[in-house]
Parts: structure tokens; sequence; C-alpha cells
């Protein structure tokens, strides 16, 4: 299959693709924030179908979107509590401007739908090389906020108190997260966003416990999807996103499995509810 | 030399005034426990302390300096500690994540970084957590966990708030050995807060009661009276002692029992980040 240029161009773009969801997906797993990340994906939807109807290229529209989306979430995400209903509100009303824009312009439909769904084999050499730029950038960028970022995941009061900027540090994870979506969009589409986002980082942090070790086999695991997912749609004919999505799932619930058959002394769930009694001498 | 200074120290927050008008000293290599009910300003008093709160009034000394966030004497472990349910990060990595977090760029550890580490584990009676991830951790190990934490960089002050929230009897012993030992051995001050004095009396040199927004530091028989308890709860308060144990009663109830049954209502909403 290597011998024809589009496949061999699906291999680098979904490579590319992975090896960015799978890192910064690590982290939005880490930070329990999954559900930001999928909604940028449909926030990036409305985006490239409203740029499309402004007469600009989907692509803009869809980078554009989802980096005010990611920038807007995390200036306004201050109260934790409310951040589920706030961030599925948003989404609600994205897809419903997504599809205004659509209603408008109708000849977009296939273009839509390949935003939605994603076409690996029909990445444009020349796009390749603006993905690897797009690359670059968001892992630089998370390259540079790595250390407060894991420090405020793990412990936001303390990481305050030794004077993290929490706001600014959720700030610019968002926007990279954002970034990193509008790529994963171009390649898987949208609606699978999250199977290279979620699916490897999730996977990754049921079979190892260390953060590097866990921020790499999630890569390698999205890189792995992502490829044997294409090999697979070009030998049984299926959509690519189709076989990713399912080797994502798959992978996580294997992962499941073999991670609740190792030995666990005490299985703690703890969170502040129970915390906040102690027990009587 | 103070390691603590309040001068006449006011703090507000949402309009209300937490501490008024408050002064107090605490020497270096004071064991201080800080006492009062729901509400009383115990956690507040510590945030300002790491340059958290800033008090409308007054002036906090802390080593002589104003507080400020991120200053490597200071050993801190908050009182509301937001962890996920499912964190599944060992205790090594979860602790590592302190070392310098507040700097930009990748963390990389050192060998040394990876000693001290390893040594406050130990310290902390804590070695074997190292490997666990935290979602298999008790309550009481990842006390254990965090204690050693605030133990990494050698601070010169810690302060504990609320440690021995959700352990039972002994493993509150344990830890109240643990830090009266470690700070005996460097000379290190702490201000320990906790919700009933008894278990603490034999590991503390002073306390410190709030309330009322007051503040009461003495020795245990100086501030844990009638009188001075009365002003700070605002209310009639009996102190009873008996069989080597104080009793803070009110109209004939314990108040510290009373406490514990809406203990920390605020903190109850789930937290994750
Ligand atoms: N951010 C805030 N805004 C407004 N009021 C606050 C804020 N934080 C705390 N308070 C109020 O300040 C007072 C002191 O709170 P603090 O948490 O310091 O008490 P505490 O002694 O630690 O109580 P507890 O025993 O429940 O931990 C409380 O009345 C609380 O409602
Ligand atoms: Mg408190």
């Amino acid at each position: 299959m290597f011998e024809y240029d589009f496949m061999r161009s699906a291999f680098v773009a979904a490579g590319l693709a992975a090896v960015v969801s799978g890192m910064v997906g690590y982290f939005l797993v880490l930070r329990g924030q999954t559900f930001a990340g999928h909604a940028l994906g449909h926030i990036g939807f409305a985006g490239a179908t409203g740029a499309v109807l402004v007469g600009l290229a989907p692509v803009w529209g869809l980078v554009g979107f989802t980096l005010a989306a990611g920038i807007g979430m995390g200036v306004l995400g201050e109260r934790i509590s409310g951040r589920d209903v706030a961030v599925g509100a948003v989404l609600a009303l994205a897809l419903g401007f997504g599809l205004l824009f659509l209603h408008y312009y109708t000849a977009f439909a296939t273009e839509a739908t390949a935003l939605l769904f994603g076409n690996v084999l029909a990445v444009a050499p020349g796009t390749i090389a603006a993905l690897a730029v797009l690359s670059a950038v968001t892992l630089a960028s998370l390259a540079a906020i790595m250390r407060p970022l894991i420090f405020a995941s793990l412990q936001p009061e303390l990481a305050e108190a030794k004077g993290v900027p929490l706001r600014f540090v959720s700030t610019a994870f968002l926007a990279v997260v954002a970034l990193a979506v509008s790529e994963s969009a171009q390649i898987v589409g949208v609606l699978l966003v999250f199977s290279l986002t979620v699916g490897p980082p999730a996977t990754a942090q049921r079979l190892v416990t260390g953060l590097w070790s866990g921020l790499i086999l999630a890569a390698a695991l999205a890189v792995a999807e992502a490829w044997i997912g294409i090999g697979a749609a070009y030998y049984t004919d299926w959509p690519v996103s189709f076989c990713i999505s399912v080797l994502s799932a798959a992978g996580y619930l294997v992962a499941l499995i073999v991670g609740s058959g190792m030995p666990r002394s005490s299985r703690h769930t703890i969170d502040r509810a129970t915390e906040g009694r102690p027990l009587q001498p | 030399m103070n390691v603590i200074e309040f001068d006449h120290v006011t703090i507000r927050l949402g309009g209300r005034g937490v501490l008024v008008d408050a002064s107090f000293a605490i020497a270096q290599g004071e064991f201080i426990g800080v006492l009062g009910p729901n509400g009383a300003g115990k956690t507040t008093l510590m945030r300002a302390i790491v340059g958290l709160v800033r008090p409308s009034g007054g002036a906090i000394h802390v080593f002589d300096r104003a507080p400020r966030r991120g200053d490597p004497v200071i050993g801190y472990v908050p009182q509301l500690r937001t962890v996920m349910p499912d964190l599944r990060v060992r205790g090594f990595d979860f602790i590592a994540s302190s070392v310098r977090g507040e700097r930009w760029g990748i963390p990389v550890l050192s060998n040394l970084d990876r000693k001290a580490i390893e040594g406050k584990l130990a310290d902390a009676g804590a070695r074997e957590l190292a490997e666990r991830p935290l979602s298999d951790m008790s309550g009481g190990e990842r006390q254990r966990l965090l204690l050693a934490q605030a133990l990494l960089g050698e601070p010169r002050l810690l302060l504990l708030d609320e440690p021995l929230i959700s352990l039972d009897y002994r493993y509150q012993e344990e830890i109240i050995d643990l830090v009266r030992r470690f700070a005996r051995e460097r000379n290190i001050t702490v201000l320990f807060s906790a919700h009933e004095l008894n278990q603490l009396i034999g590991a503390l040199d002073r306390v410190l009661y709030l309330g009322n927004g007051q503040a009461a530091l003495g020795t245990v028989g100086e501030v844990v009276t009638g009188p001075v308890l009365s002003r700070l709860y605002g209310a009639r308060i009996d102190v009873v002692r008996a069989d080597g144990h104080i009793f803070v009663l009110s109209r004939g109830r314990d108040v510290e029992r009373c406490d514990h049954l809406h203990d920390h209502a605020h903190d109850h909403h789930h937290h994750h980040v």
C-alpha cells in the first residue's frame, strides 16, 4: 500500500496528528477535562462552516474558533463546579450554529461530512507541511507549560500557594488543546477527535502509573491505532475513522480488563465527601 | 527570633472580619496547635502566612519578611486537597510534581531530587507508596505522602491544615508523633490545625485558639479556660479537666465532638479539576 502517494501522505499526517493528540490528550485525561476537549471539536465544526459561509478556507474557521473558544473557556472556567454545565451549553450552541451555517450553504455539505468524520486518505501533500508546523507549535507550547501544568493538575491548592498562576496555566493549556483538536479534526474528523485525544491516553493511564511513561505510551498508542486503522481500512475498504475509533475503544477495554486483573491492595476512590468525616476514636 | 509575627492584623473575606486586630508571635521550633470552631479562620490564617490572602490591616511577617507565594522555607499541606477520584499516577511522580513545579518548561529531576524524595518518603514511613497509584491509596496513606512532600526542601516552617482528617485514632497518633519527632530533630516550627485538642496535648508547646475574629495564643493552661474560650466562641463555655483530658463544654455538650457532626459542610461539593 506504500506505493501510493495518498497512502504515504495518510500515514505521515495521521502519525503527526496522533503524536500531538496522544500527548495533549494525556493531560486532558489527567485534568478530567475530556469533555472540554470534545466540545472544542464541535466548536471547530461551527467555525469551519462559518468560515466557508463568509468565503474563507474552513481550516481558518476551525483553528480560529477552537482557539478562541479554548481561551474563552480557560478565562471563564474559574468556577470549576459549573464547568460541565457551561461546557455542555457551549457545545450545544456550537452545534446549533454549525447547523445554521450549513443551512445557508448547502453546497458545503460534502466538505462538512469530511470535517465531521474525517478523510485522511484525501490529505493533500501541501497540507502535510502545514500539519507539521502546527504539530511543532502545539508540542512546543505544551513543553513550555508542562511543569506548572502537571503541578496544577495534580495539586491545584498547593500549586497556587507555590506561585503557579493557575488561571493562566489552564487557559494556555486549553489553547494548546484547541490547536491539537483542530489538527486531529482534519485527520479523523470532529466527531472522532475523541478516538485520538481520549482513547490512547486513558488506555495508557490504566496500564502505567508514571507520568513520563504514561505520556510516551499515550503517544505511541495513538500512533499505533492511527496507523493500524489506516492499514485496516486499506484492506477492508471500511472508513478509516471507523477503524481508528474501534481500535481506540478496544484498546481501552483491553486495558480495563488487564488493569482490573492486576493486584490492587485497596481500592479507594476518595473524594471530598468522604474525606470530611473523621472516624471517632 | 520570631518565625511568624502578626501585628494588629485584620483579614476580611466576603465583607466579614475573619481576623480583627490580632497580634501574636511564634518562635522558631515551636509546635503550635491551631484550634477553633468551623469557620474560625484556621485555613485563612495559613493562607495568609503563605501569601494567598492579604490582610486589610496590620502587617504579617514570616521570617521577618512580608509573606510571599512560593517561599521555599515553608512546607504546606492545604486543607482542601483536590484529588481526582481515579488518579492513576504513582506516589513518587505525584510528589515530584511539586519540585520546582512553579517553573516553566519540561519537568526534569536531578539525581539529587530523586534521592531527596526517596529520603523524605522513608522519613514519613511512606516508602512503599512511591510505586502505588494515588487511586489505590487510603486516606491515611495519602496524608503520609503529602507529609513527605511537605518535608521536601528542608522547610523551616510547616503549615499542616487538618492533617488528621479522615484518619482513625491510631493513624492520627502516628502522624502527630511523626511530625513532632521530625520538627524536634530539625528545630522546625509547626502550625498544626485540628479539631480536637486532646490528641495534640502531648505534642504541642502552645495553642493558637481562633474564634469570633480573635486569636488567643498561649499554653493550654492559659488559653483553654472558660473565660478565654467563652470570648472566642461567643457563648458561655465551660472547661472541664478530668483524667488527663480536657473537655470543652457548651451548655453541657462537648463542643469539639459536636463540631464533627457537621464538619466541613462547605467542603462537601465534589471538586474535580
Ligand atoms: N474566599 C472566601 N470568600 C468569602 N469568605 C470566605 C472565603 N474563604 C473563607 N471564607 C470565610 O472565612 C471564614 C473562615 O474560614 P476558614 O476556612 O479559614 O475557617 P476554618 O477555621 O479553617 O474552618 P474549618 O474548621 O471548617 O476548616 C469562614 O466564615 C468562611 O466562610
Ligand atoms: Mg479550615
